[in-house]
């Protein structure tokens, strides 16, 4: 539904604000919807055009159970596209409404500015569309239940992509190397030859070419991290099943980078909803609502955290940085104390700053870059784990090393288990060998059953997946029967030496 | 806007029912399930469908959070991250909770013990009447219109008026041509059925015994529900004086003291002479004790007044036997041997929780 003509007046009231703040976004369209119809489209992953799938209707249950039990309630969606598309809760109030709209706003301009979104489909919206149609049409000719079953393995490992791949060119085009030969050393006088070239010189550049070529020779040349651009490539797939996998592939690449910046985007949102709201477009009669509305958005459950929370104070606390000049080798390099504490230079980069951030980074670099000692005390953050003895999860830690290692741990790879394609054609049998980068956390072992045997389907040979349990190297094999492991202590198969971007 | 959630929140549940289906066996002998029940929905908890990823393992993890509290300070319930309104994507194991409606749930009884159907015996006439868009009408609301009656007739009027032009077949109808859904009454013959529930509460019967009566009754219901228009409950407790209670009473007293099964079945007796005519109602007496009588004099009476009485009446007795460490188990070796030719007569012994799937099966597999 368009929006009713009062809202349409402050949409533009807000939409001026924002601009006049600096932000930069592509033209918005809000609709209004009641809270079924946002349960849908949340379901569908804000996608009201998606092929059809079961697992959108569980998600549908589970909104509408828990809004009818009043355990949560979806204010606000907001779709990275152009035009953006936003969706407004009918049954909220006025100033709620406001916020909302302040907060889209920011991320519309986040969509579009902040650069780990500038390969994403901008006509997603129509793309989506386009997806559900041939999903569709395979449902028509094949039936039901072999699509969505193809389906539900493809989901299964929608995580193995490889996040940096739409920036990174990872394979060398046009690398055609020639039969190569040993090239020997010039030498003018035959009784020189021995020791110009000596034998053993000549072997050793032999080997070296015979390694080389047997590099050449395995499938995949390189550990792989796309496994879903691998198995397209080089599995047994009918057309329709390579079509259908290439849907999923793609849908999985364009929510990626949304779950690479959760913190930055929500933070930035959140930090402009305030900032308009507080300083434009409150009236008197709204301040309690808004306060009441904004500490519930940023409120910490005990013990978790809040992506809009830690998002939002860590910009506040880039921008007082910066406004204050804190930052720099003079600052740096200071042991006072005190000094660093009142630290004001009075620079007033705050703004620039942020602005500058919010373009260049994804929560990894900006947690890394930006997450100070001391904002991790005036916060309150500490590190929990699982206690075996107690059953129950307890506060580890506060130190500040931790912290952050933890926290960037979790955001890696958008806290999905880094798996590559080592050998496709494993101990020469055509089977598929996996290996998991092990950091230090398990793989969840019944899942990882349930996936290998999803994966065979897909490879119809073999599944081998290395990884580590509780301290042990491990290799699984599934055979399309039973699921074996051994254990193993260093990498028998392929070296394990996965190469994260630096071949080009 | 236009959308398709239903579809795939139809498949959702279809798929849930499967789930359900292939694990019945274990929903038939728990009791949580149970426990959460509404008027027309049972909530059944379930393990989260989920698709399965090459992920962590929940418990290894651990986070950080923010938050008062010392080292080794534990924190409430199952830390995860703050999900402020995007649609969740954090993994873990939740359990699903999936509300079912009674017919739904007695549909999957019913195919997974392959029970019959009832053919039910009492019929009692109630002029509910239902309404059955049937007819046509020449006068009617327009939300009724029957468009293509409607079209017939003016096409009719216009050829056998001569207005009606080949080139340009335009058919324009008049208010005499307009016909209107309507709709008749019917009656329809509704059978009603009681249910008499009659158990032992005497000190023999433990906690565990009377959980299996309740876990019993339970499907029981479902299913004779499922089968009948109207179904009432009655439920009558006895030591060795009977009484009549409420559901509540029902599962929670505990009495001490002997046993006269004979008081509990005159007093089903007497009620359905009063209250439930043979003519009008499908009678089922269901009777759950430990099989400890006081006496064989007193068993006798009640066979008698089963030949008697209480088997003219009802479409089927049931009794059926809980495994305790006390009783005797005498009862129903007694009723076999009175009753071995008799079909109106359904005994079953249930040793433990496992047994309840095959002895509702005994119960409900006749079709009576």
């Amino acid at each position: 539904m368009n929006l009713p003509p009062l809202y349409v007046k402050i949409q533009e009231e807000i939409e001026k604000y924002a601009l006049d703040y600096g932000l930069d976004f592509f033209e918005t369209i809000f609709e209004m919807v009641d809270y079924d119809q946002m349960n849908e489209i949340a379901a569908y992953g804000g996608f009201p055009t998606r092929y059809p799938h079961w697992r959108f209707g569980m998600e549908y249950e589970g909104l509408s159970k828990r809004y009818a039990y009043g355990l949560s309630k979806i204010y606000e969606m907001v779709i990275n596209n152009n035009p953006c598309y936003a969706y407004l809760l009918e049954a909220n109030e006025l100033v709620d409404q406001k916020i909302v709209m302040a907060h889209v706003y920011g991320h519309c301009d986040f969509f579009k500015n902040n650069q780990w979104f500038v390969n994403t489909n901008r006509k997603m919206m129509d793309e989506m569309a386009n997806h559900a149609t041939r999903m569709r049409r395979y449902i028509d000719k094949l039936g039901y239940d072999v699509v969505e079953e193809f389906i539900d393995r493809c989901l299964s490992i929608e995580n193995l992509i490889d996040r940096h791949s739409p920036f990174i060119k990872r394979h060398k085009e046009g690398d055609i190397t020639s039969e190569r030969t040993v090239q020997l050393l010039k030498s003018d006088h035959g009784y020189m030859d021995s020791f110009i070239n000596p034998s053993d010189f000549i072997k050793s550049q032999e080997d070296k070419i015979v390694s080389e070529a047997k590099q050449k020779q395995k499938f995949p040349e390189r550990p792989e991290q796309d496994v879903l651009l691998f198995l397209m490539n080089y599995g047994p797939l009918q057309p329709w099943q390579r079509d259908v996998l290439s849907i999923i592939r793609e849908e999985a690449y364009y929510y990626s980078p949304q779950g690479m910046t959760k913190i930055m985007n929500e933070g930035w949102a959140s930090y402009w909803h305030s900032k308009i709201m507080t300083q434009k477009a409150l009236k008197d009669s709204e301040v309690v609502d808004y306060a009441d509305h904004h500490s519930g958005t940023v409120a910490q459950q005990p013990g978790s955290l809040n992506p809009y929370k830690l998002g939002i104070e860590l910009f506040k606390h880039i921008e007082d940085r910066w406004n204050k000049g804190k930052f720099g080798k003079d600052y740096d390099d200071c042991d006072d104390y005190l000094a660093k504490k009142n630290w004001n230079k009075d620079v007033g980069l705050g703004r620039n700053k942020i602005f500058e951030v919010r373009r260049n980074y994804n929560d990894v670099t900006f947690i890394d870059t930006f997450l100070t000692e001391e904002f991790c005390v005036e916060n309150k953050m500490f590190v929990y784990g699982f206690n075996r003895r107690t059953g129950q999860y307890e506060i580890n830690t506060r130190m500040f090393p931790e912290i952050k290692k933890k926290l960037l741990f979790q955001l890696t790879n958008w806290g999905q288990p880094i798996i590559h394609v080592m050998d496709g054609n494993y101990e020469n049998k055509g089977e598929l060998f996996l290996e998991h980068l092990h950091e230090g956390v398990d793989l969840q072992p019944n899942y990882t059953a349930e996936t290998m045997k999803n994966l065979y389907v897909l490879w119809t040979r073999p599944i081998n997946l290395k990884t580590v349990m509780e301290g042990q190297g491990k290799i699984y094999r599934f055979d399309g029967v039973d699921l074996k492991e051994q254990n193993i202590d260093t990498g028998p198969g392929p070296q394990p030496q996965p190469s994260l971007g630096d071949d080009v | 806007m236009i959308l398709h959630i239903k579809q795939d929140h139809n498949r959702f549940r279809e798929i849930v029912k499967g789930k359900i289906r292939s694990n019945f066996k274990k929903y038939i002998s728990q009791g949580e399930m149970i426990g959460k029940r509404e008027n027309d929905f049972v909530s059944i908890p379930m393990p989260s469908i989920e698709i399965p990823h090459f992920q962590y393992g929940p418990k290894n993890s651990g986070g950080v959070g923010q938050g008062e509290g010392e080292n080794g300070s534990p924190l409430g319930g199952d830390p995860k991250e703050g999900d402020g309104g995007e649609a969740g994507n954090a993994p873990g194991e939740h359990l699903l909770e999936v509300d079912l409606t009674f017919e739904e749930l007695a549909e999957i009884l019913g195919e997974e013990l392959k029970l019959p159907n009832i053919e039910p015996r009492g019929q009692r006439q109630i002029k509910a009447l239902k309404t059955k868009y049937t007819g046509l009408h020449h006068v009617g609301p327009d939300s009724l219109r029957h468009f293509k009656t409607t079209y017939k007739e003016a096409l009719k009027r216009q050829i056998s008026s001569g207005t009606y032009d080949p080139e340009n077949p335009v058919i324009i109808p008049i208010k005499k041509d307009m016909r209107f859904r309507s709709y008749k009454f019917a009656e329809q013959p509704q059978s009603n059925a009681v249910i008499i529930y009659m158990m032992d509460v005497s000190g023999s019967m433990g906690d565990e015994q009377k959980e299996i009566v309740r876990l019993e009754t339970f499907w029981i219901h479902t299913w004779l529900r499922s089968q009948y228009k109207e179904i009432e409950t009655r439920f009558i407790i006895h030591d060795a004086a009977a009484k009549e209670v409420d559901e509540e009473t029902f599962f929670r007293t505990r009495e001490s003291g002997g046993t006269l099964i004979s008081s509990a079945y005159s007093l089903a007796q007497k009620m359905i002479d009063e209250e439930y005519p043979i003519s009008e109602w499908n009678i089922y007496p269901f009777h759950f004790s430990d099989g400890d009588n006081w006496s064989g004099e007193d068993t006798r009476f009640c066979v008698d007044l089963l030949k008697d009485k209480m088997l003219k009446a009802a479409n089927v007795f049931c009794y059926g036997q809980v495994e305790s460490k006390y009783g005797s188990g005498q009862f129903i070796k007694d009723l076999e041997k009175e009753f071995a030719e008799d079909d109106r007569v359904i005994t079953s012994r249930i040793e433990n929780r496992d047994g309840i799937y095959a002895s509702i099966k005994d119960f409900l597999g006749k079709g009576k």
